[in-house]
């Protein structure tokens, strides 16, 4: 996987996350629950993994880049959270180099946090489920397939 | 050396991409197990139900691939049926090789499903020929997994008195190594390895983040303080810090990972059969990185032979993956007994 491309390891500079935490926050929790949305709808994340995800807040921060997103998921699909109460239930914060690198699976959430790349706090076992459901995912599945040509060419016979 | 020779690469395979990637980057076999408390890596998200089973199977088996079902936890008082089922799914299935650790399942396995090849799971914590050879004896047990306790002497030693196939891991995350009879895990939280297929059960931990610390605590027992950017290790009471007569160290067992490259042609001379890859609760991520250089590794030391030396970048990428950072040969060099 990620063969002929790797995410660097990298931090953003300081006026990034400055800037970036004046911003609003919404459109990246519209964003990431659209995507989680599209999972959900494409089978992709198993009905016994979101189950017990029912009613629990979820933030993900993005530290160097000073964006957050807050969450929820109730009755079969994702909410954004516009004005987060209290403490979420679970929550990931790390440089985006680490979440890109996740999201990619060039590196292990394990390894990034035995490094301090990347932290859990909240409650660890929906944190463990989020991350076993992410990683059951079978992106094999959507890698792009060449067109089949009607014939055969005589190179590609071996 | 003749490539026959090698012991076959055994990987971890927590979910389906897991597998894929394994058996892809070389794995000889990979070893997995079910969404439940008969394995011990029962963590929540984690393994295989029957669909992603019968598929990992087949894809495993497409490429040559061979697949060990773990059964590896004790059955419970009043559900043995749960632990048996889970055996007879696994015959049904066509795995090759079924791991067992409880003597009541593999004498249940050797007597319903006679044909079905069994091995002797590390939980089963067989450490002498003696233990294996009953094992073989009693259940036809045709490969076992040693604790990680032995020294490498020990290990050739166990070789040379038992017709069993011996399994010695190569890499992972290491603990106090009281394989199957450990029960730190319930002293802290009341379940264990052995009696829910997990040790420190995720329900249990807690990351407190501080200003310039992070604490780790276990059913409520401070374990750890990190310092910022201080490695951190997985939240066992082995891997603790405690105050012990004044002084705050390890006190049983530092966060690190086991690593063999570097004694992989003695390995290999002492007629090691296969070598495991500890890992089934980490991503496709870890089990691509770890297989591809394990695999290069046994590559290199089948066509080069007696001029193998271990590469720097095999190490960077097995040292990057390890818990704490550091890596250990851990029992096999010392040179006690």
């Amino acid at each position: 996987m990620n063969q002929g491309f790797t995410i660097p390891k990298f931090q953003l500079p300081g006026f990034v996350a400055r800037l970036g935490e004046k911003l609003p926050q919404w459109p990246h929790a519209v964003a990431l629950t659209t995507a989680l949305n599209a999972a959900v709808k494409m089978n992709l994340l198993p009905e016994e993994s979101l189950e017990p995800m029912q009613d629990k807040t979820f933030l993900v921060q993005v530290i160097d880049t000073g964006g957050q997103a807050s969450f929820t998921y109730r009755n079969g699909f994702f909410r954004p959270i516009f004005r987060p109460v209290g403490s979420p239930d679970l929550a990931f914060r790390a440089n985006l180099s680490a979440f890109l690198q996740v999201a990619s699976r060039q590196e292990d959430p394990d390894t990034l946090f035995f490094n301090r790349e990347l932290s859990i706090e909240g409650d660890t076992e929906l944190g463990l489920l989020v991350k076993n459901m992410l990683d059951a995912v079978d992106l094999s599945q959507f890698r792009p397939q060449l067109p089949k040509l009607p014939f055969s060419l005589p190179l590609g016979q071996r | 050396m003749d490539r026959s020779a090698l012991p076959d690469l055994v990987c971890p395979a927590g979910s389906l991409p897991a597998l894929k990637t394994a058996v892809d980057n070389g794995a000889d076999a990979v070893y997995l197990g079910f969404k439940n408390d008969t394995n011990a890596r029962n963590f929540a998200g984690l393994n295989f139900d029957q669909k992603t089973m019968v598929e990992g199977i087949r894809y495993a088996h497409g490429k040559g691939c061979e697949v060990l079902m773990a059964i590896n936890t004790f059955p419970q008082p009043g559900r043995t049926a749960d632990w048996r089922a889970a055996v007879d799914a696994a015959a049904d299935m066509g795995v090759d090789a079924i791991i067992l650790a409880d003597v009541g399942l593999l004498d249940y396995a050797r007597n319903r499903h006679p044909n079905q090849r069994l091995h002797l799971s590390v939980q089963g914590s067989a450490t002498s020929y003696e233990a294996i050879n009953f094992a073989h004896r009693e259940f036809g047990v045709r490969r076992a997994v040693l604790p990680r306790v032995l020294t490498l002497a020990q290990v050739e030693h166990v070789i040379k008195n038992t017709p069993v196939e011996i399994e010695v891991f190569g890499f992972g995350s290491l603990c106090v190594m009281n394989e199957g009879r450990c029960w730190l895990s319930s002293y802290a939280c009341g379940e264990s390895p052995n009696t829910v297929g997990a040790c420190s059960p995720a329900k249990y931990v807690k990351w407190d983040k501080k200003p310039g610390e992070m604490e780790t605590r276990l059913n409520g027992i401070l374990i750890d303080r990190f310092a910022d950017n201080e490695p951190a290790g997985y939240p066992t009471l082995c891997k603790g810090r405690f105050d012990v007569q004044g002084e705050t160290y390890y006190a049983l067992e530092e966060p690190t990972s086991l690593n063999v490259l570097e004694i992989l042609p003695e390995i290999v001379k002492i007629g090691v059969k296969a070598i495991k890859v500890e890992g089934r609760q980490r991503s496709p991520a870890y089990v691509t990185q770890v297989t591809r250089t394990l695999r290069a590794a046994l590559d290199a030391l089948a066509n080069e032979s007696e001029r193998y030396h271990v590469k720097p970048t095999w190490q960077a990428e097995l040292s990057k993956v390890s818990e704490g950072n550091q890596a250990t040969l851990g029992a096999y060099n010392r040179p006690w007994r």
